[in-house]
């Protein structure tokens, strides 16, 4: 029952309270870059979503299995950056050979997820310890983590290439445009997320 | 030879990395929630981005193209690491501050946008000399949001009151804040720009 209780709170708190692109400022680039179209930022959030949950299940029993056990944690930096670097070439070849329309959805941004600092700082976060709980994360909550961030990073996404497909139409002023603009649409967002910081269920925490 | 004036000029204002080129806004907007951060964050990454320039600069001649990328990240990654030993050593409040975002600047845009487009295609002095002014630019221009985001959200700067009496808004800490404050820096950017273009023309 604890476990359940626990999976809720990482859940609610990665997607909502603390949501990576709002609250965290993780994954700006593609937040930006890409959301200019709801279909290719759906695409790219999926993407995201997808590597961020694997990545959070293999770098967990790497840094447990290897890192921890060899006392080598300083290399983690780097063993992390590689494992999601050769794991999303891995799921590039896999997924075209077994699951072709996946692929062609989500292909061409699979090898953008690589160098994103979301999937780096989620498993970065992974590594610490577990604010609901105090002690490490467990391989589930690690997962759940992952994904929780994920499904946070797609929603941003969704709803920030939503709004700026409206915004083609507005009539903003000459300065504003590009990056501007998006910035305070991005601003007025994380404001209306910061609302969600007031549903706290931290039983655990204290 | 070298122009120390015009690379500076460049580094700092034409070819500024966050005003400009709007790469590394991951860090700039996470930590720039007080001078002292900011200041920290920029002198980290521009050693790493001097040193990591230099030695993909030397190496240009032995990395076969194909495998490049993952070549330039493992020189990134190792020298992020040695920073972050040194960080948690000689500066351990700043590294606390900091936390995740010193080994996310191994995956920071800056440097390996710098890595490809300039230290691979130079020589080793004019790499060093590249990643010192991107760096100096980076630092300047998140010494400049941060020290707007203290003052309006803490009335501080460098964790000095500034007016007696003013009540600070607290949402300039926060998130929100963060993203407004960039957007104004970066709208004034291309006013300034934009004169700029048409006394030009005239």
């Amino acid at each position: 029952m604890t476990d359940f209780v626990t999976i809720v709170q990482i859940s609610i708190g990665a997607v909502l309270i603390q949501n990576f692109v709002l609250a965290r400022f993780l994954g700006l680039c593609p937040f930006l870059g890409v959301s200019k179209k709801l279909s290719s930022a759906t695409g790219m959030g999926m993407a995201v979503l997808f590597v961020m949950t694997i990545a959070s299940m293999c770098i967990w029993w790497v840094d447990h299995a290897i890192l921890i056990a060899m006392n080598e944690e300083f290399l983690r930096t780097i063993v992390f950056i590689l494992i999601i670097a050769s794991l999303v070439q891995l799921m590039e070849l896999v997924m075209q050979k077994f699951t072709p329309a996946l692929y062609e959805s989500l292909g061409i941004y699979l090898p953008l997820a690589a160098t994103n600092c979301a999937i780096l700082g989620v498993v970065i976060i992974n590594t610490g310890a577990n604010p609901f709980t105090g002690n490490e994360f467990t391989f589930i909550e690690a997962t759940v983590n992952g994904a929780a961030a994920g499904v946070g990073f797609l929603l941003a996404l969704v709803l920030m290439a939503g709004l700026r497909e409206r915004l083609e139409l507005a009539d903003i002023p000459k300065s504003m445009e590009g990056f501007p603009i998006a910035f305070i649409t991005a601003g007025l967002m994380a404001l209306a997320f910061l609302g969600f910081s007031g549903l706290s269920f931290f039983p655990g925490g204290h | 030879m070298l122009d120390i004036d015009k690379e500076l000029k460049r580094g700092i204002i034409t070819e500024n990395p966050i005003l400009i080129l709007a790469l590394g806004l991951c860090p700039s907007l996470a930590v720039s929630t007080s001078a002292h951060n900011g200041l920290g964050m920029g002198i980290a990454v521009m050693m790493v981005l001097a040193i990591t320039n230099v030695i993909i600069s030397i190496a240009q001649g032995w990395i076969p193209s194909k495998v490049r990328i993952p070549c330039y990240i493992v020189i990134i990654a190792t020298f992020v690491t040695i920073l972050q030993m040194f960080m948690k050593v000689y500066t351990p409040t700043l590294d606390r501050q900091l936390g995740i975002f010193i080994p996310l600047i191994a995956v920071n845009c800056i440097i390996m946008a710098r890595a490809e487009a300039y230290a691979s295609k130079n020589n080793p002095l004019r790499s060093f000399v590249d990643g010192i002014v991107m760096g100096l630019g980076f630092t300047l221009a998140l010494v400049l949001l941060s020290v707007l985001r203290e003052f309006l959200g803490n009335n501080k700067i460098f964790d000095l009151l500034v007016i007696p009496g003013f009540q600070p808004m607290t949402v300039f800490i926060l998130a929100p804040g963060g993203f407004f404050i960039i957007a104004f820096v970066m709208a004034l950017v291309n006013i300034i720009k934009s004169k700029k273009e048409t006394k030009a023309k005239t």
